[in-house]
């Protein structure tokens, strides 16, 4: 049967897009034009006591991030009597940055989704996994958001090379020219090299996205199983690229951003929440057409597995966070902690509140195994979870670029509504190109009888 | 005592017993248990054995553990000899949590697992020197043993244990 798109829905994703577009734009028209703005900005929203960053306390601390920013001022003390004119230029910096990050922030996470389950499809065919194959459709629904989704994120990377923003400090040659550390790493953290590294990785990762869409659908109406054993093929020489590009992805797009930072684990940190967001995206699409009368054969035993590895990479997923945070929490080095310094002393609540929704709360909800084939609780979890690692995002994006003038306002939720008005477009518009069910596949009629 | 009266019936594939299960049931046999010589996948729901509570024994176990672990070490490192832990002399429980949250996650873990076996073992009444209560030895290799309460006409229920397969029916002597 094929699927399709319900007007509501279509509809729905239209007004996301346009209501997510004003707020971005809104969110760009009201930077501060000058440094002189800026400082009256910051002042406004100290008076009216506002609870989006650190109290007045907190804030004479002093800004943790400003190695990040290569030393090119000072250290940024709030002296009781006022600012100096270092710190207004790094304040009135932060507020420009503020919408850019908001869209940076929103793009990456949806395009991150369509990768986890690009990996998560991929690793399905090299395993040979017999109880997927009804929900492979699906997922090729999903991964077909990875060209648009690439596309724009790859043109916010151009426009940072370009000078537009400031969200990656360490593109700023007069920076570097400061910055011993970053001339450094300057063979490899250099404009040119970075978007080659760009392109390559989002090519890659395109290039099987299309290849293995293009040998699911000759399966369908070959009379052989010859495409299936070249998709094996495909997906585990795609999964070893995969794993080498996603984490070089990361330290390019998000550690960079803190250019002074490393982590050894950060990769797979950041492929932990990407694969956990997919997965919770597949299960969700799945219920939803299910709940519209398609994908008969999808039984709850489908649904089990799939809320079993929503809880399974969550825990995957605290595992990493933990050991990260642990170590470096630990050792206390200077050049590492000061990344976890940032973010508890201005990012409190984000930064411990989503550690409450990615762990403790799937932990409690999907422990028990008969909630994980009620399908309402598994799109509430869904949601909690989804939001919860766009918060993930949020927290290693937000602090290197706009610090602790932070806010989940105007621009960040134009940011989520527009890309997730784009996303459910292209997603359900892709699903109704062809047969919700694959009509060969080797494993098909064991998908048909899973059961647990 | 007829409704005591108990039918032993042997098969020797775990295909036909499951599917003797089902026929008995629905002809209203009391099943009184079943030997096998390995776990057999849906048995359980065959014979409308109630769900195992052995997940919420195992859930209450890891809290246990939990608490165990986290009394011990505020004891043992904060209060009997503080320690300074990663340089950082704060001498509080929650400012040194981080190192303790492998602790208490092998704790949570050792607590759920032993205590949910041993529970397992108490409420299958296993314990050592156990004479064992199983009917026939070859159960434990190879055959399946299902007890059946009569009711009604023994021969009927015999004709029917033998038409599912049984390769044998052991009747008690009157």
């Amino acid at each position: 049967m094929k699927y399709t798109f319900s007007n509501r829905l279509k509809i729905g994703s239209y007004i996301a897009m346009a209501l997510g577009l004003i707020m971005l734009i809104a969110g760009f028209m009201t930077t501060p034009a000058n440094v002189e703005e800026a400082k009256a900005m910051v002042a406004a929203s100290h008076d009216d006591g506002h609870g989006g960053h650190g109290d007045e306390g907190a804030a004479a601390v002093g800004h943790g991030d400003t190695e990040a920013h290569g030393g090119a001022h000072g250290e940024g003390e709030h002296a009781a009597g006022g600012h100096d004119a270092a710190h207004d230029e790094h304040v009135y910096h932060q507020l420009k940055n503020r919408p850019w990050s908001a869209l940076y922030v929103a793009a990456f996470f949806f395009f991150m989704i369509s990768l986890g389950v690009l990996a998560f499809y991929a690793v399905q065919h090299a395993a040979q996994a017999g109880w997927s194959p009804l929900l492979f459709r699906i997922m090729e629904g999903i991964t077909a958001y990875l060209v648009p989704g690439g596309i724009i994120v790859f043109v916010i990377l151009v426009l940072s090379v370009l000078h537009f923003n400031h969200l990656f400090t360490w593109m700023d040659a007069e920076v570097v020219e400061h910055d011993e550390l970053l001339q450094g790493k300057k063979g490899y953290l250099n404009p040119t090299f970075f978007l080659i590294r760009a392109a390559i990785f989002l090519g890659g990762w395109i290039a099987y996205r299309q290849v293995s869409r293009k040998l699911s659908l000759a399966h369908d109406s070959a009379d052989d199983n010859s495409n299936f054993k070249k998709k094996f093929r495909w997906s585990a020489g795609f999964l070893v690229f995969y794993l080498v590009t996603e984490s070089m992805m990361s330290w390019d797009w998000i550690m960079s951003l803190d250019p002074h930072w490393f982590s050894t684990l950060f990769g797979w940190y950041v492929f932990a929440s990407m694969f956990v967001s997919g997965i919770t995206v597949i299960a969700m699409i799945t219920i939803y057409l299910k709940s519209k009368g398609y994908l008969e054969e999808v039984n709850d035993s489908h649904i089990h597995d799939l809320a079993k590895f929503m809880f399974g990479i969550s825990i995957f997923w605290t595992y990493l966070w933990f050991s990260q945070f642990m170590l470096i929490w630990y050792a206390n080095i200077p050049e590492e902690v000061t990344y976890f310094v940032t973010r508890i002393e201005h990012y409190k609540l984000p930064f411990f509140g989503m550690v409450v929704l990615n762990f403790i709360f799937p932990l409690l909800v999907l422990m028990n195994s008969d909630y994980k084939r009620v399908n309402w609780f598994v799109i509430m979890t869904g949601i909690v979870i989804l939001f919860g690692h766009y918060l993930d995002v949020f927290n290693m994006v937000m602090p290197a670029t706009v610090g602790e003038n932070w806010h989940l306002g105007i621009p960040e939720i134009g940011g989520i509504l527009f890309f997730a008005g784009l996303f459910i477009f292209i997603v359900f518009n892709a699903l109704t190109k062809e047969e919700l069910t694959p009509k060969r596949n080797p494993f098909l009629e064991e998908s048909r009888q899973f059961h647990y | 005592m007829a409704a005591t009266t108990i039918f032993k019936a042997m098969y020797d594939d775990d295909d036909l017993l499951m599917h003797a299960v089902k026929e008995l049931r629905s002809k209203k046999y009391h099943i009184e248990e079943v030997y096998t010589p390995f776990p057999v996948h849906g048995l359980d729901k065959a014979m409308g054995l109630a769900d195992t509570r052995i997940a919420i024994t195992s859930f209450m176990y890891g809290c246990l553990g939990l608490a165990v672990a986290i009394t011990m070490m505020n004891y043992i490192m904060i209060q009997d000899w503080p320690q300074d832990i990663g340089g950082k002399p704060s001498f509080s429980y929650l400012e040194n949590m981080p190192a303790f949250v492998p602790i208490m996650f092998e704790m949570t873990v050792f607590f759920a697992a032993h205590l949910m076996v041993i529970t397992f073992y108490l409420r299958s009444k296993m314990w050592p020197f156990k004479e064992a209560e199983n009917p026939d030895v070859r159960t434990t290799d190879d055959k399946f043993l299902v007890e059946v309460q009569v009711k009604g006409d023994e021969e009927e229920l015999k004709e029917l244990l033998l038409d599912t397969g049984a390769i044998e029916v052991h009747v008690p002597k009157k």
